[in-house]
């Protein structure tokens, strides 16, 4: 089983084929899960403490906008701890917690330059692209340890 | 550790989500349901929760989509009925269940082996000028 980051990190339907596959697909909501429902909330509402900006800083200089390094502190950790990634460009619709250009950009570099194996696609518009996309993914994950 | 998850029907697919809610109440599982319009929350242990999982995704296999969820059900730093409108992360949802009636026929279907579909490719530069030249004459 391989730990398997999606882009956008919110994805149900990447989510679900990588988890459909026997693999463990490595989400934001995963991430935010951890923070907010510690036993120990120290920072409320959503317990975001003095070292999540630390950990941003890993990834983005301090002069970066405080989302980015927001979301890198959660994003971050998910990137370093995967081991292939599936990426679908211009998905469109990449809203909320994932509507940052600037960190998907940087989440998108982060991954293509941490040397795992990269699928990369575009979501389907009918159904012949649509079987495409899905046999596609079945083997990029079937390939992976 | 408790887990949320979203279980996400897709339109095409034969069970609504009352059907998901009534397989959850009338199983052995120790798990909180919440129905909604585009599927059901649950929420419980993580062992429990994976169990589940597996048996909702057998009343149809590939028509039932499953996605994590950060929030507990109800809480009220998310639930929409105390902030007044959509949650963020419902729009992500929305725009994705418009395609999952393809992903579900293509996942039921996953038997055929396709060649890849040809991406469409921008005009040729040169066939353009041929166009414009026909054009203006």
């Amino acid at each position: 089983m391989a730990k398997v980051i999606v882009y956008p990190p919110t994805s149900m339907i990447l989510s679900d084929l990588v988890e459909r596959m026997g693999h463990k697909a490595l989400v934001v909501p995963e991430a935010v899960r951890k923070l907010v429902t510690e036993s120990n909330i120290q920072s409320p509402p959503l317990n975001m403490t003095p070292e999540e900006p630390k950990k941003g800083l890993r990834y983005a200089a301090v002069d970066v906008p405080s989302g980015v390094r927001g979301r890198m502190a959660l994003i971050g950790p998910i990137i370093e701890e995967s081991e292939a990634a599936i990426i679908v460009e211009d998905p469109g619709w990449l809203t909320g917690c994932a509507g940052c250009s600037r960190t998907n950009e940087l989440v998108r570099l982060l991954i293509r330059t941490k040397g795992i194996p990269v699928l990369d696609l575009s979501y389907p518009t009918d159904d012949a692209e649509a079987k495409v996309f899905v046999q596609k993914i079945k083997a990029f994950l079937g390939g992976l340890k | 550790m408790l887990v949320t998850k979203y279980v996400i029907t897709s339109s095409e697919s034969n069970i609504l989500p009352s059907d998901i809610a009534m397989k959850i109440y009338g199983s052995k599982y120790d798990a909180t349901v919440k129905e909604t319009c585009f599927g059901v929350m649950i929420n419980g242990e993580e062992e429990v929760i994976n169990e589940l999982v597996k048996e909702i995704r057998s009343l149809d296999p590939a028509g039932i989509f499953i996605k994590d969820r950060g929030f507990p059900p109800g809480d009220p730093r998310r639930c929409r009925g105390r902030s007044g409108g959509a949650r963020p992360g419902f729009y992500m949802i929305e725009s994705e269940s418009k395609i999952l009636p393809m992903i579900s026929r293509a996942l039921a279907s996953e038997g055929e082996v396709l060649a890849a579909a040809e991406k469409k490719r921008p005009l040729p530069i040169g066939r353009l000028e041929e166009i414009a030249k026909e054009g203006l004459s």
